[in-house]
């Protein structure tokens, strides 16, 4: 796939999966698209491992671009991006953007072929700073 | 210095962590998402039943391999920021560090974490007590001064407004309680001061 893939990383997995969703709805099966929650014991939290993976799925050789609800989420996904390394890490963003409406517009974007760039500044105008 | 029995230290901080993971809840708990005692036992419990393999490596790889452990075992933010830790430790150390090369890799790791938490000192994290340790490294303290500032330090996060992390979405009502990160934060030094102390 060409278009750049999006991950979605809340601290709930239905959020997660509920955001997934309404992207699917959205873009249909135009992007690569991951999503992940909770800390892999059963309870809310991020977990970087997940994260790594979720990355692999949606990995587009346009770049990944994640989306992620609060501190931890934030903090995980840049942790994960580091232990991936070079080259891949210098193409995924971490956006800093609402999670739902940035993945949903984000993914948007990316299904009509915009580049990284793009599609993570699409996300970030929802963010007024 | 003498010699770091890394299996000893790792036994203690895992046993440490394990000891106080209720009391370290509860403060998250008043001003956070309340998983911090868990999350840190799940973490150093997962060191500790590798602590054979760490021990046998040269203290840069077992401080890495330790940090990247934590990383994938802790969750929340706390992971990464405790994992930056000793795997930016494990980078600045040598394999048999003097007190000068050890004070040196600290103030580094130091760094790393604010990058990682975004954050400096004074916002009420575990910098506010990682900075005077490493000052009183500087000044040549003895591990028990050092584990007494680290608790003091901790102590003086209780007045601050937190400005990263979970609790700085309270605002001012995050003034009054201690943080847990720096909490915790003191919680490893005594336990590190303690152990390099008994067998210098």
């Amino acid at each position: 796939m060409s278009n750049v893939g999006i991950v979605i990383v809340s601290h709930s997995p239905l959020v997660a999966e509920g955001t997934a969703d309404m992207v699917r709805q959205m873009v249909g099966d135009e992007v690569p698209l991951a999503w992940c929650g909770g800390n892999g014991h059963g309870g809310l939290g991020t977990n970087v491992e997940a994260i790594m993976g979720a990355i692999d799925k949606a990995w587009s050789e346009a770049g990944v671009a994640i989306l992620v609800d609060l501190g931890g989420a934030e903090t995980n996904s840049e942790m994960a991006v580091e232990m991936i390394g070079e080259p891949r890490s210098q193409k995924i963003i971490v956006c800093n953007a609402p999670i739902v409406e940035g993945a949903v517009m984000a993914a948007t974007e990316a299904s009509g072929g915009a580049s990284l760039k793009e599609v993570v500044a699409t996300a970030h105008e929802l963010s007024p700073s | 210095m003498a010699r770091l029995n890394l299996s000893r230290l790792i036994t203690a901080a895992a046993d440490t962590i394990a000891a106080h993971a209720e009391e370290l809840t509860a403060l998250d708990q008043a001003i956070g998402d309340g998983d911090h005692g868990l999350n840190m036992k799940r973490g150093f419990e997962a060191v500790r039943s590798e602590a054979e393999a760490f021990s046998a490596k040269p203290l840069p790889e077992a401080l890495k391999a330790i940090g990247t452990k934590l990383v994938m075992t802790v969750g929340g933010a706390s992971g990464p920021l405790f994992g930056t830790l000793f795997m930016a430790l494990g980078k600045e150390i040598s394999s048999a560090p003097d007190r000068a090369n050890l004070t040196a890799a600290f103030g580094k790791a130091i760094e790393a974490v604010a990058a990682r938490g975004k954050s400096q000192v004074g916002q009420k994290t575990m910098l506010d007590v990682l900075q005077p340790v490493h000052d009183a490294l500087l000044q040549g303290k003895t591990p028990s001064e050092i584990a007494d500032i680290a608790d003091a330090a901790a102590e003086a996060t209780v007045p601050m407004k937190a400005l990263r992390g979970r609790a700085s979405f309270l605002g001012d009502r995050s003034i009054g309680h201690m943080d847990a990160g720096a909490r915790s934060t003191a919680l490893l030094v005594r336990t590190v001061a303690k152990t390099i102390g008994e067998s210098a």
